[in-house]
């Protein structure tokens, strides 16, 4: 490195590189291994007898494949409801992410009395901490008689100030001459944002989309509040109470686990260009 | 007629989200403030006429509540310990995805940020089994490795500790994301002058990357912090706050007072102070970095 002609400096330079790259890629991979160990654990356990979970030494690779974990889920268990009432409310969040998108439209596109104000309260909303809410959300829900109820489950979670936000931000660089010349055609403010700008904003869409179906598919704490009856529970509000009833039973309650990583982990990995662009792009601008 | 509906399209757009946000996000403020100074209990779920006001005695009762006490110290342990630990790691593993110009280190980018998309719950099952004293994998480890077992999840100290490595394990993926992102931001000519110069890789880093940095550094802690100030889940479905309370968090403590134990009052006062010391520590953090940009 202490060479005094430019090439020779240029030749050493890249040799420490791709020393640094290879010292680099060594240390992530064990790293990444490390990180993947639980995935890896859980997956496999998920597929063994009750009893090989239960042996020492533990073995890695299951002795004899079995889905009767997976089986006792829905026979004994109530999985099947649950995973319903999952997709129900991933299905509502997607009518949310519908509601956030037409704020975040009012927002970038219009100008109006009292719209910086409002949007600076929307954004006030994201700083107030979940436990301070939670109770009182409890009480509103039940002076409406909602507890107990699908309606009362998805409410509180429907519209989302960060989401809001990332519409904003992306319908603000739609050209707003667009936006005149449709409108001078006759066309109403609803059915601009409908067949102009919802389609332009495809990729944000889809983006936000996968994450309501990421955030609607873990959701726990509210399930967990509101819901008494074991009709409304969500999955994740499933495995907490499978964990409670069968502690012993590890096998089944990988099975439970894997289940409910799995799909979340496939849509992830299949998308996650968008995902972690979208994120580099608007997440910290 | 038109031009009436178009001045009015607007608040067409906004107000479904306002009125969503005004019910479960602003409201419940005010109604949190006002049943945290009344005895607010079951009874007065049934029947409004049984709610008395009860001025500070939340307040005063819940500070002298030993329990509470002990939530505030575990919950300062778990941000002192975890909130740097993110920062170290996601920075570090941010880092190296960032030498690598090879198609590989992509990949990396996806097996680091895997764990922060999985449901809380799941992972946590599944950290409580690879921490089973006598079938967990890590024991068996251990053992391997001829060292003794460590009891995860039944001593209160290393309990605090077991919870928040699975914490940091769920919390690097996100960070690290900022951080390539502020990475790939620093203009390269920077580097080529520093190159010219003389500089090594480490000054390089030292003198370039972490200054360039300290804005995502900045958000990193702050946001991680908030975020760990409300642990939740975790010591929820882990240990359920134990053993003897040694991992119950003040939003456990909070929920566990307001759901479980139905005093709505009292949690809403605990939830008050929980709200009142995240503003303090935000302003306090706010006013340090302002502090410190002076200084350079």
């Amino acid at each position: 490195m202490n060479s005094t002609t430019a090439s020779s400096a240029k030749v050493g330079s890249n040799v420490t590189h791709k020393w640094f790259q290879w010292i680099a890629g060594t240390l992530l991979t064990i790293g990444g291994i490390i990180f993947m160990v639980p995935f890896i654990w859980m997956a496999l356990s998920s597929f063994k007898l009750e009893k090989e979970v239960l042996q020492i030494p533990p073995t890695l690779w299951p002795n004899e494949f079995t889905l009767d974990n997976f089986k006792y889920l829905f026979n004994n268990m109530n999985f099947g409801v649950y995973l319903k009432n999952t997709l129900i409310i991933v299905l509502c969040s997607f009518c949310g992410l519908f509601l956030n998108a037409m704020a975040g439209y009012g927002f970038a596109k219009y100008r109006f009395k009292g719209r910086d104000s409002l949007f600076i309260l929307v954004l006030a909303t994201m700083m107030i901490p979940g436990q301070v809410t939670m109770i009182p959300v409890y009480l509103i829900l039940n002076s409406m008689d909602l507890t107990n109820t699908m309606l009362g489950i998805v409410l509180p979670g429907l519209a989302g100030a960060f989401s809001i936000f990332l519409f904003r931000q992306f319908m603000s660089t739609i050209p707003s001459e667009l936006l005149e010349a449709t409108r001078i055609d006759g066309a109403s403010e609803l059915r601009i944002f409908l067949q102009i700008v919802l389609p332009i904003s495809k990729s944000i869409i889809a983006v936000q989309a996968i994450l309501a179906f990421i955030g609607g598919w873990n959701s726990f704490l509210w399930p967990l509040i509101i819901a008494n009856d074991e009709s409304l529970y969500t999955l994740s509000v499933g495995l907490s109470l499978l964990k409670g009833q069968y502690g012993g039973n590890y096998a089944l309650q990988m099975a439970g686990a894997t289940f409910m990583v799995v799909p979340v982990m496939a849509i992830f990995i299949y998308f996650q260009k968008h995902i972690i662009d979208n994120f580099t792009i608007s997440g910290i601008k | 007629m038109k031009s009436f509906f178009n001045n009015k399209a607007p608040y067409f757009f906004i107000t479904p989200t306002l009125i969503l946000l005004a019910l479960f996000s602003l409201l419940p403020i005010a109604v949190a403030l006002v049943i945290s100074f009344t005895n607010m209990d079951l009874a007065g779920l049934a029947d409004y006429s049984n709610i008395k006001f009860v001025g500070f005695e939340n307040y005063v009762s819940v500070i002298s509540d030993p329990v509470f006490m002990q939530s505030i110290y575990n919950t300062l342990f778990y941000v002192i310990i975890g909130v740097p630990l993110v920062i170290v790691f996601s920075l570090g593993i941010a880092l190296l995805i960032n030498i690598g110009t090879h198609r590989i280190f992509k990949a990396f980018r996806v097996v680091y940020y895997l764990p922060s998309i999985t449901n809380v719950v799941a992972v946590a099952v599944v950290w409580s089994y690879l921490y089973n004293p006598s079938f967990g994998l890590f024991n068996y480890v251990l053992e391997l490795l001829n060292l003794p077992a460590i009891p995860w999840l039944t001593e209160p100290t290393i309990a605090k500790i077991s919870l928040i490595m699975l914490a940091l394990w769920r919390a690097i993926g996100l960070n690290m994301i900022i951080f390539i992102a502020a990475l790939q931001g620093i203009p390269k000519s920077y580097y080529e002058a520093a190159q010219l110069d003389g500089a090594n890789t480490w000054q390089q880093i030292t003198s370039i990357t972490i200054p360039m940095l300290r804005f995502a550094i900045f958000f990193v802690s702050i946001t991680t912090m908030i975020g760990w100030l409300q642990f939740f889940e975790e010591p929820f479905v882990m240990t359920q706050g134990g053993p003897l309370d040694g991992t119950t968090s003040v939003a456990l403590f909070i929920y566990r007072n307001g759901f479980q134990l139905s005093n709505f009052g009292y949690a809403a006062a605990g939830s008050f102070v929980l709200f009142i010391a995240i503003i303090a520590i935000t302003l306090f953090q706010f006013s340090l970095q302002r502090k410190e940009s002076d200084l350079t």
